[in-house]
């Protein structure tokens, strides 16, 4: 899209006030980031001055890899999330396409249903899931932390608008060559539906990377236990927050992800405005 | 023959969502209301059927009502300022500012950082005599402050922390759609005269509507299941100033026990964002053009 | 030919590799604990068990990290009521009746009944006790317990004219001493409080410790009354209150826990009240000379105990029960609660582990440790009561609000008096 300052050329003046306002708010919004990685890398006695000629040190690293196997927790949350999001979007297509494309008795009443789950907060469902999970003999998995979400509410809902969209004569005509209803599913409507599903993906990759009290009450073991979890053994502690330790744990769980936004967010963007293409 | 099929398939495509969602939202939240009509079992007292006791309970309880308060004040003040931010942001971003790229990553940093950790950076950010902006007032000679110890300035801080930690999740929503927008829209402005204020306002705003009905719907149900920071930060304290809603079910269910009364609260809370969504939902889905 | 060979050596390799298995039986415990200090506390816990089972093999212990405090228990109670309790679990003493209440404990002595087990239950200390026991049955075992000191910082004592060597003794004394601490800049901001007492999260905690030495008690041994609005308690949080709002020695409003340990580093407090299981973080961290005080003395000196307990869950077989006695009484072995004790900052919890060669030699070389264990002569039990979390609140909220000025202390502490007795009514009988 063709930025309006060049079609609308405004002054100068308000152009480079918009620029200072931009920064401005994008050095506020990357402060505490910032700041952790200050105080990651500097002993404690530093973690509130800002003296530039402070000595550096990795000893914060050291002891927040020892305090706890954070990488296998790294492990278990990539795990976790990647199970959930792809489960997400299986059952989200199926449900989607039936509540979209088909005509059945009580297709309304069960469109309404899902979207009960929408205001649903599973926080206060842990008691009964989680009686749930141990009928079903899944204590303590990464399928246990996953599987009340396996099928979303949100997902269906974007999805069924999205298929909802998608113009009928492509539909005939694959069905003119004598496509089933699910090959049909497979290759008119989900291709034309990517960008919903990268939308959904990140609304779900980030709950679920930074979702806490379901999976401490599922997960007992260090082979379960995502990053949240593993992450709380700094925080709260009786001696007080200890800000240089907490900050290097952070670093080292968030790096990856960062760094992969960093890489990648140009081809991100750019699926985006790919598949906006009608 | 095809006619069985046809029918049989909707349900088939339906069922493995169905039996996740009846098994792990439905029943449980059925299994809630049912509770919310019984008192909590005590030693001794086995639990039983008390009517709509519970309900009267919350009506004379202070800090019910306090949590509302707090919930519809913290609501107001982090939902449009997110997204009147998310939108700022998605059209900076989108622009032909210098380091733009700089600035999405800025902007997004905020999503990939667990609130466990964040909260405890921010909580730094507000401790009296050295945290970070007590170091930024004292500087400019303003005068020293207790962020979140003080009753009146609690609030507005956690908004602060909930709408950094939001915005910039907004903002990618915004720049999809900013770029499914066509060009020839804003030379079409340009040239009838327009200004861009008043292409914003009368072209770009409505034509992200769909978004901002999305992302509106995501805000309200963040604003009511966001609650990590209260408990690394406040602890709903000074004297319940910073209770949501979520934590005071969370302290009455899992702190007290007193699962009755957690139950009849939460049906409470759902009943009322039920009632927000669906008339969002409405609104959306009448909008919206389908084929 | 080849095909029977291979079957022959595959039955083989499964007999031998089911051997072990079928040999012993195992008796599994699953222990929850909390993890509230800082330190790699979970490899120490995981190396404990790994060194129980070494001596046991007929044991296996499974550490479970649980959160903090109020996590671990939310974390317990799920468990209990979805039918799969723990075997062991080290929580807060106060959530004793809690735990009684929930039927998911049984007595220690109900378990523990062999001679050396009933000697090895009276070798605590008795303040530590205290949390631990009613009715005339013993429901925790302490652990990893604490009680509140005053840390103070000896150079500032100097530069204001104070004997570096002499904490506050009494409560004039702490206000006398914390005039002269407090400093403030041109700007009239405050840059060092003479005294910073938290009072986030859990200010009942702290409180008690102005109530204790003002000769008030909270609650009943039986968990069922509160006394919040007696004189003593009302006039404990009106010299609370009086330390900001009259002699301007401690910042209004409410002050954090979490950070009072990183503001008597930074020299913004020249006297702090926190927990004993600080010692090592300060002592590692504080930068100057600093002494740790009993609380000061206003009738007598006086503090709560806190921490927490190890219970033993009901619903589990016999065996698992025996088998988490076994290890509850590895735990807290003379020689491993010393351990315990110098590597957390906890208190050594029995009067047997202090006469290790370990801890005589870190009491010599820390003295200040010694001060927490000579105050338990005077230390009373934790606030405790039936729906104990319910009750606390009640308190909290009273004490945020008359710090926070909303409230004068008499009225708040009625108020907080009146929701105890509401919430206590269905336990009294």
């Amino acid at each position: 899209m063709t930025p309006t300052t060049t079609v609308f050329r405004p002054a100068p003046a308000s152009r480079v006030l918009e620029a200072v306002a931009a920064w401005l708010l994008g050095l506020l919004w990357i402060l505490p980031l910032v700041y952790a990685v200050w105080t990651a890398f500097h002993p404690s006695a530093y973690s509130t001055r800002f003296e530039i000629g402070a000595p550096l040190t990795l000893q914060n690293f050291v002891n927040a890899w020892n305090a706890a196997p954070f990488a296998r927790y790294f492990l278990n949350t990539m795990l976790l999330v990647t199970m959930v999001v792809v489960a997400q979007m299986i059952f989200g297509t199926l449900a989607a396409y039936a509540l979209a494309r088909f005509e059945f008795r009580g297709r309304d009443l069960v469109f309404g249903l899902i979207l009960l789950q929408l205001m649903v907060m599973p926080d206060v469902l842990i008691v009964e899931n989680y009686r749930t999970m141990n009928a079903l003999g899944l204590r303590d998995t990464i399928l246990a932390i996953g599987l009340p979400y396996f099928a979303s509410a949100f997902g269906i809902f974007l999805l069924r608008q999205t298929f909802k969209t998608v113009p009928r004569e492509l539909d005939d005509a694959a069905r003119v060559e004598g496509a089933s209803a699910v090959q049909i599913l497979m290759k008119v409507y989900v291709p034309l539906a990517r960008p919903v599903y990268l939308a959904y993906a990140l609304v779900s990759v980030s709950y679920h990377w930074n979702n806490f009290l379901w999976p401490l009450i599922v997960s007992n073991s260090v082979e379960t236990r995502p990053l949240t979890v593993g992450l709380q053994v700094f925080s709260s502690t009786d001696q007080g927050v200890d800000w240089s330790i907490i900050t290097a744990a952070t670093l080292m769980t968030s790096a990856p992800l960062l760094v992969g936004f960093l890489l990648f967010q140009r081809q991100f963007v750019q699926s985006f405005m790919r598949a906006g293409i009608r | 023959m095809n006619r069985l099929r046809t029918q049989a398939t909707p349900w088939l495509l339906l069922l493995p969502a169905l039996a996740l969602l009846v098994t792990f939202t439905h029943w449980p939240a059925l299994a809630t209301v049912w509770d919310g009509f019984f008192s909590t079992a005590k030693k001794g007292r086995p639990s039983h059927f008390i009517g709509i006791e519970n309900y009267r309970s919350m009506v004379e309880d202070d800090v019910f009502w306090q949590a509302l308060w707090n919930n519809v004040f913290y609501a107001i003040g982090t939902i449009p300022l997110s997204i009147a931010l998310a939108i700022a942001m998605a059209l900076w971003v989108n622009s032909r500012i210098q380091g733009r790229g700089f600035l999405r990553l800025a902007y997004f940093t905020p999503t990939v950082l667990p609130m466990i950790a964040v909260a405890n950076i921010w909580l730094f950010f507000y401790t009296p005599q050295y945290g970070l902006l007590e170091q930024i007032t004292q500087w400019l000679g303003l005068p020293s402050h207790n962020w979140l110890g003080d009753k009146h300035t609690v609030l507005g801080a956690m908004i602060v922390v909930a709408v950094w930690k939001e915005a910039g999740f907004f903002m990618i929503f915004y720049l999809a759609a900013l770029q499914q927008i066509a060009p020839s829209l804003a030379e079409a402005a340009a040239l009838e005269g327009a200004s861009r204020w008043q292409y914003f306002r009368r072209v770009l705003f409505p034509l992200l509507m769909p978004t901002t009905l999305f992302v509106l719907i995501n805000a309200l149900i963040n604003s009511v299941r966001m609650v990590d920071h209260i408990f690394v930060m406040t602890r709903g304290g000074p004297d319940n100033a910073s209770t949501l809603l979520l934590y005071y079910i969370y302290q009455v269910g899992f702190s007290f026990w007193d699962t009755g009364y957690a139950a009849a609260l939460t049906v409470v809370v759902l009943a009322a964002l039920g009632i927000v969504a669906f008339l969002q939902l409405r609104f959306l889905d009448r909008r919206t053009h389908y084929q | 030919m080849n095909n029977a060979f291979r079957m022959a050596l595959a039955a083989t390799a499964a007999i031998v590799v089911s051997l072990p298995a079928a040999a012993q039986k195992v008796t599994e415990v699953n222990f929850y604990y909390p993890v509230a200090v800082g330190g790699p506390v979970t490899k120490t816990i995981d190396q404990m068990a790994a060194d129980f089972g070494k001596e046991n093999p007929d044991i296996k212990v499974n550490p479970i990290y649980s959160g903090t405090y109020q996590e671990s228990i939310v974390k317990v109670l799920t468990a209990t009521k979805s039918g799969k309790p723990p075997q062991l679990a080290v929580l807060l003493s106060t959530d004793m009746f809690s735990l009684i209440d929930e039927e998911a404990i049984v007595p220690i002595d109900d378990v523990a009944k062999s001679a050396d087990d009933r000697k090895w239950l009276d070798g605590f200390y008795k303040s530590f006790m205290l949390n631990s026991r009613t009715g005339g049955k013993t429901w925790g075992i302490p652990f990893q317990r604490s009680t509140i000191v005053l840390y103070w910082n000896k150079d500032a004592f100097k530069e204001a004219g104070l004997d570096p060597e002499k904490g506050p003794a009494s409560w004039d004394q702490m206000v006398e001493f914390a005039k002269k601490l407090t400093k403030t800049d041109a700007n009239g901001n405050v840059t060092q409080w003479g005294v910073k007492i938290p009072s986030s999260g859990f200010p009942y905690w702290l409180f008690q410790g102005l109530t204790t030495p003002n000769d008030a008690v909270l609650m009943n041994d039986a968990g069922t009354e509160t006394y919040f609005d007696k004189p003593a308690v009302i006039e404990a949080l009106q010299y609370w209150v009086d330390l900001s709002a009259k002699h301007k020695v401690m910042p209004s409003g409410v002050i954090e826990w979490g950070t009072t340990p990183k503001d008597f580093f930074e020299k913004k407090a020249a006297m702090i009240w926190t927990t004993t299981g600080n010692l090592t973080n300060i002592r590692a961290n504080a930068g100057f000379p600093f002494g740790v005080a009993m609380l000061p003395a206003k009738k007598h000196f006086g503090s709560p105990t806190g921490g927490g307990n190890l219970y033993l869950f009901a619903k589990n077989t016999p065996a698992e029960q025996q088998a988490s006695l076994k290890f509850m009484k590895w735990l807290t072995a003379p020689q491993r609660a010393a351990q315990w004790s110098i590597a957390t900052g906890y208190v050594a919890v029995t009067p047997a582990a202090w006469e290790t060669p370990e801890m005589k030699k870190y009491a010599q070389e820390v003295p200040q440790a010694a001060v927490a264990r000579d105050q338990l002569q005077y230390s009373v039990a934790e606030l405790s009561t039936h729906d104990n979390q319910r009750v606390t609140t009640a308190l909290n909220n009273g004490l945020q609000a008359a710090l926070t000025g909303s409230k004068p202390p008499a009225e708040a502490m009625k108020d907080s008096q009146r929701e105890a007795t509401r919430i206590l009514k269905d336990f009294k009988h």
